[in-house]
């Protein structure tokens, strides 16, 4: 018998139809993967298991978790469940903790109110757990608060909360999503030994088929709030008989064409970097002491030539992203030198670097955080442009506007809109527009494509390459997301602890990583050949 | 762990002693000489350079502040001209209604606030919250003057269980004393609780739409319990930080109150001495509010500390 039976479950949200009969199962000691894109209403689904669904929300349709009618029970009868018999796990780790209270407390916050156990014996039982999840007492004491923790170790401990009481049924909610590939494959081990132990049913969440796939022995496939397909992981990803299940597959492993741009004088390096190093200053202990510099970049040297397309793979932490900022000339290193088309820009003033900008641009991971909300798509692309040597009439602002929304796919009308008027893939491309408009010779892109959707995410990147290609624009790529790099880039640097720890032809690094720190990125990343090969094998 | 409050200690001694200086030089410039009004306008030339030499008026400004801030340091202010008795027994008659008074409006305003701002926000957008809402908005627009007449009306005119005004005095006896300062504290404590009320308000629908409130409802606690364990304490620090600017309203902003009640208290001595240009007084009442005020922010930075635990470790 099941778990949990959703039977014809329908949601709305005022006059929005998020839900349409939904239909999905989970046993006893099953995983059953949910995969879809965003806005097909995975969460939904789970918060109607949880019933935290928003006020305005009627649901309608059967939702019964260990014969108990969830659309009808009482809210007492919820809270009863909620911690105990569910547990739940989301997807933001740096915010689903109480900042103000210790991890010990939150622990054993739910065993106390669900069993009663004192104050020590729940304490107990919650030291056991963060046990349990790789935290132990030792390194982690209960006293320890959430800001003390990286985004994995917080992750742990929501997997604590989650699990505390052994529940029947675990909903882990894109549990790996802000993670890197490294900490990912832990978590996903941390998650299959716990369903292992206690015969736990896991309804696994994700928008990466590829996890799915690892994880699951059911899967289900949404789709604007429809099931679009279900059913045994292997046989429906190797048949891949519904059109979207195989426009899934294939977007999540698109590759675009690319052809190398021909360039005239590219006898000169575009970028230079020349060991360059970064300490940040550490923290001060007390008012006469300080912990020791941190370094968090260590004599890195790198070249970049024009039109050529890099990738800077990396754990979190590992300092891309400082690496990046330097480059752009929005961090100076502490020592070392870097020369963009000959010339140094480190130690010059912002006027003596104006026309580095120019050539020099950056995308950032982030398409809703990066733009004014209140400004419209005109005034927000042509930000750059006021380091153009001369300043463009109205009329000429308006033209290269209007061009660079054509270039990467827009219509001149969207000049006039809000950002919140476009999807996350679109503001993505605005995002482009805006870094092209400069025509750069550099673009930076800080994961540029890790917030989007699969189907958004393969668009994207044939723009980027047809962008190299038209208009000979070279890319430094920062990414943890190796999929990405293989997808788009020639050359691939790998970074551990603030220095390059490999470096070459991207196919080959990946193919036959040297480096132990390549080597663990490649072993966790997921792949989804490798994923559907294996659960072919398991499940016959 | 130390560094933080030791930095704000050193911070709110810096502020003090350049407070100080300010206060000092403004009364430094204001037209006016105490001299030659002590001795009224028929006093010889040779008098009030006599009288300014006595007072100490004649010597280098440099030295006069030294010799001023020196006393401030041991409590000394100096003697007020008008009275001719020591400016502390002044301030310290005029604090012991003052400092009550701010004590129990600020108690009545956070006992009322508090509660309130959990209501309204636990009850967002439903018919409880606009009337809570609405009654805080009138709190915050009707001056407090007139709820002191309207209270003085219903309660000493009408019902006659307080006085109407006045101040026995500590040597009558505590409750006396304690019930001529209820009115004057309630009428300060309303408009202060609307502004709080709206304040805890707002910063709770912020925090209740953080991650953490649903990690802990599906915790499985109720939404009371989350309200009360997980949500209040994050919302504590802008409550906190108005909490702080309201004491210090309290303890002088009080002057129309006083008047309403007539009260002798610190606001009423202000103004006395100001239409009197009994300067020292001025200078020495407005020391101790600047101080009281750098005291009393000095508690909050501090109890942020307590409350957010994020801010002890950051420098």
């Amino acid at each position: 018998m099941s778990l949990l039976e959703i039977d014809n479950l329908s949601l709305t949200i005022g006059d929005t139809q998020i839900l349409k009969s939904i239909e999905l199962s989970v046993a006893p000691g099953e995983v059953m993967g949910l995969v879809g894109e965003s806005g097909s209403g995975k969460s939904m689904t789970a918060l109607t298991v949880m019933r935290l669904l928003p006020h305005a929300a009627r649901a309608t349709g059967r939702v019964t978790f260990d014969g108990i009618d969830i659309l009808t029970a009482t809210e007492d009868q919820m809270c009863a469940l909620r911690g105990d018999d569910i547990g739940m796990v989301f997807q933001e780790p740096m915010t689903a903790l109480n900042p103000v209270k210790t991890i010990g407390e939150q622990v054993a916050e739910g065993i106390r109110w669900h069993t009663k156990a004192t104050r020590a014996e729940a304490e107990d039982r919650a030291r056991k757990m963060l046990d349990r999840v790789g935290l132990p007492e030792a390194k982690f004491p209960l006293s320890r608060y959430p800001h003390e923790l990286s985004g994995g170790q917080r992750q742990r401990v929501v997997i604590a909360i989650a699990c505390a009481l052994k529940p029947k049924l675990l909903i882990a909610d894109e549990p790996t999503t802000a993670l890197d590939v490294v900490l990912q494959a832990q978590i996903l081990d941390l998650l299959r030994d716990l369903v292992a132990e206690s015969r736990m049913g896991l309804l696994l969440i994700s928008h990466d088929l590829a996890v799915v796939t690892e994880m699951a022995d059911r899967i289900t496939i949404l789709r604007h709030g429809e099931v679009m397909e279900a059913g045994d992981t292997a046989r429906t990803l190797s048949g891949q008989l519904h059109p979207y299940t195989r426009q899934l597959a294939q977007a999540s492993m698109h590759v675009p064409a690319r052809a190398r741009p021909h360039l005239v004088g590219t006898d000169q390096p575009l970028l230079q970097v020349e060991g360059i190093t970064r300490d940040y200053r550490g923290r001060r202990t007390s008012l006469f002491r300080r912990a020791p510099d941190i370094r968090a970049v260590d004599d890195v040297s790198l070249s970049i030539a024009p039109g050529e397309s890099v990738a800077l793979v990396g754990r979190s932490g590992c300092g891309k992203s400082t690496l990046a900022r330097m480059i752009l000339a929005l961090d100076r290193p502490s020592s070392g030198a870097i020369r963009f088309r000959g010339e140094a820009i480190t130690g010059k003033s912002e006027a003596e670097l104006k026309p580095a900008r120019r050539d020099m641009q950056v995308v950032f991971q982030d398409p809703y955080g990066s733009f004014d909300p209140r400004q419209k798509v005109e005034k927000l692309v042509a930000e750059p442009l006021h380091v153009l040597e001369k300043k463009p009439t109205r009329a000429e602002r308006r033209e290269m506007v209007a061009h660079a929304l054509h270039e990467v796919g827009l219509g001149q009308r969207d000049m006039d809109k809000y950002p919140h008027e476009f999807s996350g893939g679109q503001r993505q491309r605005l995002s482009i527009a805006r870094a092209i408009i400069t025509r750069p010779k550099l673009v930076v892109a800080d994961e540029p494509v890790s917030a989007l959707d699969v189907s958004i995410r393969a668009q994207i990147l044939d723009l980027f390459a047809g962008l190299n290609q038209k208009l000979g624009i070279a890319y430094l790529f920062i990414t943890h997301d190796l999929t990405v790099a293989r997808a788009i880039t020639a050359e691939v640097l790998v970074m551990h602890d603030g220095k390059i720890v490999e470096r070459g032809k991207t196919n080959e690094v990946l193919d036959r990583p040297q480096s132990e720190a390549a080597q663990a990125l490649v072993a966790a990343a997921p792949d989804l050949h490798r994923a559907i090969a294996r659960r072919m094998q398991e499940q016959g | 762990m130390t560094a933080y409050p030791l930095k704000r200690l050193v911070i709110a001694f810096a502020t003090l002693v350049l407070a100080s200086m300010v206060v000092f030089a403004v009364l430094e410039i204001l037209p006016g000489d105490p001299a030659r009004l002590m001795l009224g306008m028929n006093a010889s030339a040779d008098q009030v350079e006599l009288l300014r030499t006595q007072m100490g008026l004649n010597a280098p400004l440099v030295l006069r502040y030294l010799h001023w801030a020196g006393g401030l340091l041991s409590l000394d202010f100096g003697r007020s001209y008008t009275y001719s008795v020591p400016v502390i027994d002044l301030v310290r008659e005029r604090l012991a209604v003052s400092l009550p008074l701010a004590l129990i409006a600020l108690a009545l305003s956070t006992i009322i606030a508090i509660p309130v701002g959990l209501y309204s926000a636990s009850r967002r957008g439903r018919a409880g919250d606009t009337v809570a809402m609405g009654a805080a908005q009138l709190g915050v627009a009707v001056p407090n003057f007139w709820f002191a007449l309207m209270l003085i009306y219903v309660f000493a005119v009408w019902l006659r269980l307080v006085p109407a005004g006045g101040f026995p005095g500590w040597g009558a006896g505590a409750w006396p004393a304690l019930k001529s300062l209820l009115l004057p504290a309630v009428a300060l404590a309303l408009p202060q609780a609307a502004i709080l009320a709206r304040v805890t308000r707002s910063a709770l629908i912020e925090v209740l739409n953080e991650d953490y409130i649903r990690t802990a409802r599906a915790k499985g606690l109720p939404y009371r319990a989350v309200l009360w364990r997980h949500a209040l304490r994050n919302a504590m620090i802008p409550v906190l930080t108005i909490l702080g600017l309201q004491f210090a309203f309290l303890l002088a902003g009080t002057i129309i109150i006083e008047n309403v009640f007539y009260l002798p208290g610190l606001g009423r001595l202000v103004f006395q001495a100001i239409t009197q240009r009994d300067l020292i007084v001025v200078e020495s009442v407005v020391m101790l509010l600047v101080a009281a005020v750098i005291a009393v922010n000095l508690l909050v930075d501090l109890s942020y500390a307590v409350v957010d635990p994020r801010l002890r470790t950051r420098s």
